[in-house]
């Protein structure tokens, strides 16, 4: 048994080979799916990357391998599976700052670690300046990036267009450019990819993943957690791990407990496939669009929330027409191109558009969400912190600063300067 | 595309309209009798249910008046409108 599971499942050249003898129909399982225990040291609700990413480092880190992974519906079904994958951490605030480039350190070894291969392709993320005082925010934001030992560089208008042909420069755009902010090491990876790669790392260190198991209520004696209700039936539990990112609230109000949060539906879209045409991602934050092409060659496309409280996972259309007027204004090339899918993911937008990693006022409930657009670049990250909270039942220095306290201490990190308006962040 | 009738309109297209949040807070009276606990739960805290919910729409491209919705966050369903001082019942079921 564990021979198969650690051995015979490290994909090479050569298993691929010998599999292809066989159709490709006799690989195993990449992980099992076990019926529940009666009891766990610590479970974890919601198997997207934050979810997975937490059993893993909990069993590897911290050994702590009793654990689950109860998940509704199929692992990395929810916004794992949805987002636009654009991995940065070109944060201005400290705390922002030091906890995402951890985790793009963490980024930077993970498919060694998993061996598992995420496409993680570190092309740049460049943010495109409008307006000469955008620019000046830019250069201020760059500035704090390389004073937290973060990649960083300023460019002309001209470097710009060298690195990205295809995107209107001209001085009569619609939106003129004046330059931008590059982080050369920001990037993409293939999301689902992720969810597979620590799921098949969890299991093997004896993780159980529980799929199509949904928890409808969390019990609780006194104010202590004692275990979870599901469609399968009762789980105990030393310690609960909430990462069910869009159902946050409903998840913390099965424990009584009421947060900062609101839940917002977040759309994306691709095109038909083209040949390679764009070699970075691109974000325009004044017109409200980021853009990469994928390996596949589909033009990746996303823009604002809806903008109004949703737990769809499906948006409405004026805002698909607001986010191709973007892009056909920065791309015109793209007015020729067909758009072949749209689909929405459900955001936890907190606040001060920063995430909540920590513990909630119940004993033994944690909770890793309010990931508003930006979680997919977190989750390698968010699952170290999270582990290390729930095994150490307080925060690393890393989240710290990620505590449901500061909204009643005052110590928030608005990135934006937004305010208590959680579909601005 | 959501069609959205304003109470003294009619019923428009979503684009005509902005979003304003939910509609069942109640702000805290008398400032200086509040404690600051209840002020900041007025201001971060939110129920944020997933069914009905009762929320405030502005009628920015149009009458620019504002006016309280019945819609459900997960059918986006909307299933009664009504003018500010209407009440639409509460927001969760
Ligand atoms: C369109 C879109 C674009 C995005 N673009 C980016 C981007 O470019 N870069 C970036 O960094 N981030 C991006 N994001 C955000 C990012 O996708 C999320 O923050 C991140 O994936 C959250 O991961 P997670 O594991 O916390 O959540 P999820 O992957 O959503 O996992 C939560 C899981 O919890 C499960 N669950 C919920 N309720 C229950 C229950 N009662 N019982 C059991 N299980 C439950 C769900 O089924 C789900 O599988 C984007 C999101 C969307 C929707
Ligand atoms: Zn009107």
């Amino acid at each position: 048994m564990n021979f198969s599971r650690n051995l015979a499942l490290k994909y090479s050249v050569f298993s691929l080979a010998r599999n292809a003898f066989s159709h490709h129909e006799r690989w195993p399982e990449a992980w099992r799916s076990p019926d529940p225990k009666a009891e766990y040291d610590v479970i974890i609700v919601g198997a997207g990357g934050h979810g997975l990413a937490t059993a893993y480092y909990l069993a590897k880190e911290h050994g702590i391998s009793n654990v689950a992974v109860v998940e509704k519906g199929w692992l990395g079904g929810g916004n794992t599976g949805r987002n636009t994958t654009i991995v940065r951490s070109n944060y201005l605030l400290d705390a922002n700052a030091r906890f995402y480039e951890f985790s793009l350190k963490l980024w930077e070894g993970l498919s060694r670690d998993l061996n598992f291969n995420l496409m993680f392709s570190q092309r740049g993320v460049i943010n495109l300046a409008h307006s000469d005082p955008q620019l000046d925010a830019y250069a201020r934001r760059g500035n704090a990036m390389r004073l937290n030992g973060i990649d960083a560089e300023l460019l002309s208008r001209e470097e710009i267009q060298r690195r990205v042909p295809l995107l209107d420069c001209s001085r009569k755009a619609r939106f003129p450019i004046t330059g931008g902010l590059l982080q050369p090491r920001g990037g993409v990876a293939r999301h689902d990819a992720v969810a597979w790669g620590f799921a098949r790392a969890a299991d093997a260190r004896g993780v159980d993943i529980i799929q199509n198991c949904e928890v409808t209520g969390i019990h609780k004696q006194g104010n202590r957690v004692t275990g979870v209700e599901t469609t399968r039936g009762y789980i105990g539990a030393r310690k609960i791990g909430l990462a069910v990112a869009g159902n946050s609230s409903r998840l913390a109000a099965m424990a009584g407990v009421t947060l900062p949060i609101e839940s917002h539906v977040l759309q994306a879209m691709v095109t038909e496939p083209l040949k390679p045409v764009l070699h970075t991602v691109v974000t325009s934050g004044a017109s409200h669009l980021y853009i990469s092409q994928t390996d596949k060659g589909e033009i990746l496309m996303g823009g604002d929330l809806d903008g109004y409280n949703s737990y769809a996972q499906r948006g409405n259309l004026p805002l698909i027409e607001h986010v191709i007027q973007a892009a056909v204004s920065l791309f015109p090339f793209l007015s020729r191109t067909r758009l072949m899918r749209t689909w929405g993911g459900v955001m936890d937008m907190t606040m001060d558009g920063s995430p909540i990693i920590g513990k909630l006022p119940v004993e033994g409930l944690y909770m890793n969400g309010g990931w508003c657009y930006g979680g997919f670049k977190a989750t390698p990250g968010s699952g170290w912190v999270f582990a290390w909270t729930l095994a150490k039942d307080q925060p690393h220095e890393l989240n710290a600063a990620f505590n449901l306290d500061r909204f009643h201490s005052g110590w928030l990190l608005d990135e934006k300067g937004a305010g208590a308006t959680p579909g601005a962040h | 595309m959501l069609l959205i009738e304003c109470p003294y309109c009619g019923a428009r297209a979503q684009i005509e309209f902005t979003y304003g949040g939910d509609a069942t807070l109640s702000r805290p009276g008398d400032l200086s009798a509040v404690e600051t606990k209840e002020w900041l739960d007025f201001v971060y805290l939110r129920e944020n249910p997933r069914g009905p919910h009762i929320e405030w729409w502005h009628h920015s491209a149009g009458c620019r008046r504002w006016f309280k919705v019945r819609r459900d966050t997960l059918s986006h369903e909307i299933s009664a409108t009504g003018t500010p001082d209407s009440n639409l019942g509460s927001g969760s079921v």
